[in-house]
């Protein structure tokens, strides 16, 4: 389990998170979303271990993140940032064997090599194993980052638990994409991985949510389960729009419509 | 389609060969191979040396190739590991004050030794202008850093733009030196700061080779590193690099082989740019082949570069930062201008 105690982040005199303490389960896809500057991606950044200075505690199996090991923290977590840019000519497959850079000392094994290629096929980008990164559109970028990511934390050795961070990962992408994304995400989760991500559609967040977290100025206003917290006053609330949550025909799961 | 690692290492390492044996032999004396074995033998065998030629050949030529040889490849290597840190491909070694603070430092040697004591001058020898120089390349580069510096961290674009106010403070320094001194030694800074390798000395052949194989060596440990560091700061420490431990080993090794090396042949610019665009465009950018490929190409074209500076005036001498400028500043500005769009990288 992650959990996290009474977290508060401040830049400057600016108070970015206030004050929140939350725990993820494994085997739960968490969506946090929330307005612009809601304080979100600070959020993945400090249960990720990006950013260090801030007040409260994260705990990850009941072992303090500030403890970690960077190396160690690597092996079973992993982070897909909104935009990754490389200034430098390099081959796909390169790219997403950086992933492996936690688990071997100079040279990449077989395992690893066998791991790319295995992350490779899963997000369709056989055809370019061999092209330069730097040509591709963005949303090819993006999933070869996810390729990238998923390589990181592949393997569990000891069935060590896992985590799976995703930072605004789909803006870049159409919705068959961001779909895919999110069910290969989905895929994986069993009794040792847990998903945190933040995502602005709330349709999407809805369809694939087993707990949503709404943040509003950097305050945790509601979490839960979506079909028993969604409503129109909630998101008038958080978003200051007119709504309506309707029932999906087939998926019983509540729609938001404008 | 890039070329097989082997075959490519291979035939590099038997062009930079070929390279140096003809380094050796054109220059104002002719020297044959027959006469470079026959050195070479008197030397095994402790007997004096035959001809006027295995003189040159032993106490000028063959140092002078080896300083060139060496020089090249530390600055070339020096250029992939300034550009990985900034993840910026038209960054060159001296960008963060090195080779001004550097020069400036040799440049109060030549001009101001005759005010300094001699006792001092006697203590350091030899070492008089190296370790000026080193002590102003340091200088300049912890004041870069050091400035850079905001909340424990150190930002990329603050450390760009302070190395561009000290390298105008170093230059300005070397102008006033040039200014206030005497002719003769106005000109030995001239000299200096284009670079040049006549001056090469055994001692120096073997101070900077060890410097450099420890440096690179050190460096090249680091290589898979540097690659995780090509996806930015936050996302290597996403995979479990230590950002700030790695950028710190990386500046100092850099900083200790480019400040030897500029102070016993002065500032050569744009070796660190040329290298290694040409390799990444040939091998890409795997650090762990593009910093050994670096240690060959880079001892392959300066020490083309140097013989070029013998030949063309031959009986006289161009300054080698010449030759390394009129190629590497047209190649500069291609680069400015294809990754002028790519300032948010920063």
């Amino acid at each position: 389990m992650l959990a996290a105690k009474q977290l508060k982040y401040n830049i400057g005199n600016k108070r970015i998170l206030d004050n929140i303490s939350v725990n993820f389960l494994p085997g739960t896809c968490n969506l946090i979303i929330g307005p612009n500057g809601s304080g979100k991606s600070t959020l993945i950044k400090l249960l990720s271990g990006a950013l260090e200075n801030f007040e409260g505690e994260v705990n990850y199996d009941g072992v303090n993140l500030k403890t970690f090991n960077k190396q160690t923290l690597a092996s079973c977590r992993a982070v897909l940032s909104q935009q990754t840019e490389l200034s430098f000519p390099m081959l796909v497959e390169e790219v997403v064997l950086l992933g492996r850079n936690p688990h071997f000392e100079f040279n990449p094994n077989k395992k690893d090599i066998a791991i790319v290629h295995e992350v490779i096929s899963l997000l369709d980008l056989n055809d370019f194993i061999k092209r330069n990164y730097q040509s591709l559109s963005g949303g090819e970028k993006q999933r070869v980052h996810y390729a990238r990511v998923l390589a990181q934390i592949w393997d569990r050795p000891n069935r060590a638990h896992r985590y799976l961070f995703l930072d605004e990962p789909l803006n870049n992408l159409d919705i068959y994409y961001q779909q895919l994304f999110l069910s290969i995400a989905v895929k994986l989760l069993n009794e040792t991985t847990t998903l945190i991500g933040v995502v602005h559609d709330i349709n999407i967040a809805l369809r694939y949510a087993d707990q949503l977290f709404f943040l509003k100025d950097g305050a945790l206003i509601e979490n839960g389960v979506p079909e028993k917290i969604v409503n129109a006053i909630l998101l008038k609330n958080v978003f200051n729009i007119e709504t309506q949550v309707i029932v999906h025909p087939s998926t019983g799961k509540p729609v938001v419509i404008f | 389609m890039r070329p097989n690692n082997k075959i490519f290492f291979s035939l590099l390492s038997v062009l930079l060969v070929l390279v140096l044996i003809a380094a050796i032999a054109f220059g104002a004396v002719r020297i044959l191979p027959s006469e470079m074995l026959a050195a070479i033998e008197h030397w095994f065998k402790l007997e004096p040396s035959k001809s006027i030629y295995e003189n040159v050949f032993l106490q000028l030529r063959l140092p002078r190739v080896l300083l060139c040889a060496i020089t090249g490849a530390i600055l070339a290597v020096s250029g992939v590991l300034m550009q990985g840190l900034f993840r910026n491909p038209v960054v060159e070694p001296g960008l963060i004050g090195t080779s001004a603070g550097a020069a400036f430092g040799a440049s109060i040697v030549f001009s101001l030794s005759p005010f300094m004591s001699p006792i001092f001058k006697t203590l350091l020898g030899p070492f008089l202008v190296p370790v000026f120089a080193f002590a102003g390349g340091l200088g300049a580069t912890f004041m870069v850093y050091s400035l850079a510096k905001n909340n424990k961290r150190v930002s990329i674009l603050p450390l760009l733009l302070v190395g561009m106010a000290i390298n105008a403070i170093g230059l300005s320094g070397v102008g006033l030196m040039t200014y206030i001194a005497r002719d003769p030694q106005a000109r030995s800074i001239t000299f200096w700061n284009l670079g040049t390798f006549s001056g090469a000395s055994w001692f120096q052949v073997f101070f900077t080779g060890i410097v450099a194989i420890i440096c690179i060596l050190i460096a090249f440990k680091q290589a898979k590193k540097l690659n995780v560091l090509l996806l930015g700061e936050q996302e290597a420490g996403y995979l479990g690099v230590e950002v700030n431990k790695l950028k710190t080993s990386i500046l100092i090794v850099n900083t200790a082989m480019v400040s030897v090396a500029t102070s016993f042949v002065g500032v050569i610019a744009f070796m660190g740019l040329i290298v290694p665009h040409v390799l990444r465009l040939l091998i890409g950018s795997d650090n762990r082949k593009l910093i050994p490929a670096s240690v060959l190409m880079g001892a392959l074209l300066l020490t083309l570069a140097d013989m070029g500076a013998r030949l063309l005036l031959a009986p006289a001498e161009m300054p080698i930062g010449i030759i390394t400028s009129i190629v590497g500043a047209p190649l500069y500005i291609f680069l400015l201008k294809k990754y002028q769009f790519n300032q948010n990288d920063l």
